[in-house]
């Protein structure tokens, strides 16, 4: 039986990194996040697995020590909350441009502005519309549970090196704070120095005879040359929407109302399914677990026996449209979401739920 | 005599070193930039460490470094080389790490990151060139910009009520503990060049001692961004930059 540990989420993405065999991590303190960083000081990892750990002066420096380390190859990452998200999208940009693995985790909190620190789902369209400059998209996932958490930065990992493109965990403040039961994997050592140079041929090993030197640059000034790195970057993305797609369904098989939600909002809303079926609906719930690449086409898939769907987010409506785009207006796609840090109750999103079937 | 009696190795007094590429640079005539590349590539090839050099390139004239000198490049946001220089040493202490980097890009959108990254200590080589004005944009002023200098945003001249001072970020560098040595060079003679290139050489050295960060200043020339030619551009440098920006070791420990 695997070791079974009551963590915060927060401190399960420390032990997935340890565990998973990461590199380095590079942050900055901020609220509901701080406790990664924490657990990695206190693990000392430096010691054990040779992990880097790193306070950097700004969230800013910490997505570019970020970019510095991945160029080498490395498994590294960083985590922050949404307006230190804010300060790397700059840098996220230029990972992306640059095509470099890495994982970065946002644990959500209430904006706009400094907003509040409690949580919230408002940094979608920052997650996967974009945020920085540029044609670029991340690979998104968000997890529902500290478990989640944990796993998923490994999972991260793999994708990211798989494509050559940086990840972002996309939680919120609810999933970094809860504590939950974590089943703790393994621990995979990290890579040596020549698994690198093998597995990473584009990574900066140092210019030896055998090959030509390698340049980690997002710069073209030729704009045919960009337009083709343009080119490229979205044939990479087709591949990522065609192979990495996740969700879950829950009651879904003779729904004809369907909730879909993500992280937090997702246990809820599971919840309320099973208050709504006693009281005689049928409901189901789909969670998309990557919110990039969107699962379109399994929301597509269930539209013919829906009445209607509706959104729950912690937001004022961001997912919802991803939803809306599925869908193309076969059945009605209805939303209810709290701002601002507030958290809706069952009791809340079941009575959104039958005030909108019946208006 | 035929030529070819004289083309003999015997005869050779300088080769270019194989480390800087044959690639034709896009520097202007009399820019200081192709000069310090060259003795990069020169300090790389004889203490033989091709195969274990990084540099980052920043934004800004030089960020086209990648395509001279021979080894593995990182290219960096605005700014931000010595963070990407942190992790990458950290991750790679068998690497000699360094950022090369103008006045623009360090001195005022990075003065964060190079001043962290000093104050941690950082074991890694940072390469400044001081030339007073943002050269790939058009002659902008810079943090370094000299009171009275006419630039595209200055164009009475730097006035400080307007502009501020000229920032003299490496002797703000030199005050802090991480740092172990730091000097400000030139490259407008040859002892200058061959003075600079110890200074670059000693730094290079002191990344494996895990003594600190070493800052090397180039005082140097745009003589396209001062609207004169390379000549006059390194007497306005001698007149001009030298009594604001003295040459010399600040710290060497």
């Amino acid at each position: 039986m695997a070791e079974k540990i009551l963590m915060k989420g927060n401190e399960a993405i420390a032990h997935g990194a340890i565990r998973c065999g990461a590199d380095g991590y590079f942050g900055y303190p901020i609220t509901p996040q701080s406790e990664v960083m924490e657990t990695l000081m206190e693990e000392k990892p430096w010691e054990t697995t040779g992990m880097v750990v790193l306070q950097a002066e700004s969230e800013t420096s910490s997505i570019n020590m970020v970019y510095g380390g991945a160029s080498t190859g490395k498994k590294v990452m960083t985590s922050s909350s949404s307006l230190g998200i804010s300060l790397m999208a700059e840098g996220l940009s230029y990972l992306a441009g640059a095509e470099l693995p890495c994982v970065v985790v946002n644990v959500m909190r209430g904006g706009p502005g400094l907003g509040t620190i409690q949580p919230s789902q408002a940094d979608y369209f920052q997650a996967v519309k974009g945020g920085g400059h540029g044609d670029y998209k991340m690979i998104v996932l968000a997890p529902a549970s500290a478990q989640d958490m944990y796993d998923f930065v490994g999972k991260g990992f793999d994708l990211a090196f798989k494509y050559r493109n940086p990840v972002m965990i996309l939680s919120d403040g609810v999933i970094g704070q809860m504590m939950e039961k974590v089943e703790l994997g393994e621990m995979k050592p990290r890579r040596t120095s020549e698994e690198v140079a093998q597995q990473c041929p584009w990574a900066l090993t140092g210019k030896h005879s055998g090959r030509n030197r390698n340049i980690i640059t997002s710069l073209a000034l030729d704009p045919n040359v960009q337009e083709k790195t343009n080119q490229r970057l979205q044939a990479k993305y087709a591949e990522i929407e065609k192979n990495e797609v996740i969700c879950q369904t829950y009651r879904t098989e003779d729904a004809e109302h369907l909730f879909v939600a993500y992280g937090s909002m997702s246990r809820i809303c599971e919840a309320v399914v099973d208050q709504a079926r006693e009281a005689g609906y049928k409901v189901g719930l789909l969670r998309p677990v990557t919110l990039y690449p969107y699962p379109t086409a399994n929301i597509q898939a269930l539209v013919p026996q829906l009445k209607s769907i509706m959104a729950v987010e912690m937001s004022a409506g961001q997912m919802v449209e991803d939803v809306r785009l599925a869908v193309e207006g076969k059945v009605p796609v209805n939303f209810y979401g709290r701002m601002g840090g507030m958290i809706p109750s069952p009791d809340d999103i079941f009575e959104a739920f039958v005030k909108s079937i019946n208006k | 005599m035929d030529i070819k009696d004289i083309i003999k190795p015997e005869n050779k007094v300088y080769a270019k070193t194989p480390i800087l590429t044959d690639a034709v640079m896009h520097y202007c005539p009399g820019c200081t930039h192709g000069v310090v590349h060259k003795l990069i590539a020169e300090v790389i090839e004889e203490m033989g460490i091709q195969d274990k050099a990084i540099g980052i390139s920043p934004v800004g004239c030089a960020v086209l470094a990648y395509n001279y000198i021979d080894i593995d490049w990182e290219q960096s946001a605005h700014g931000r080389a010595p963070a990407l220089a942190t992790a990458t040493k950290r991750l790679n202490p068998d690497k000699y790490v360094f950022t090369y980097q103008g006045d623009g890009d360090l001195a005022s959108i990075g003065t964060a990151e190079v001043m962290h990254a000093c104050n941690r200590g950082e074991n890694i080589v940072i390469i400044f060139i001081n030339n007073a004005i943002y050269g790939m944009t058009g002659g902008q002023m810079a943090p370094t910009t000299l009171l009275g200098q006419v630039t595209a945003t200055t164009p009475y001249g730097r006035d400080a009520k307007l502009n501020g001072y000229p920032m003299k970020i490496t002797e703000l560098l030199a005050q802090l503990e991480g740092t172990c040595y730091v000097t400000r060079q030139s490259a407008h003679n040859p002892a200058a060049v061959r003075k600079a290139k110890k200074a670059i050489r000693k730094a290079f050295e002191n990344s494996m001692m895990e003594k600190g960060t070493s800052f090397v200043e180039i005082v140097g020339t745009c003589n396209s961004g001062w609207k004169l030619t390379p000549v006059k551009a390194n007497k306005w440098m001698e007149e001009n930059m030298f009594p604001f920006y003295p040459l010399g070791d600040m710290k060497d420990r």
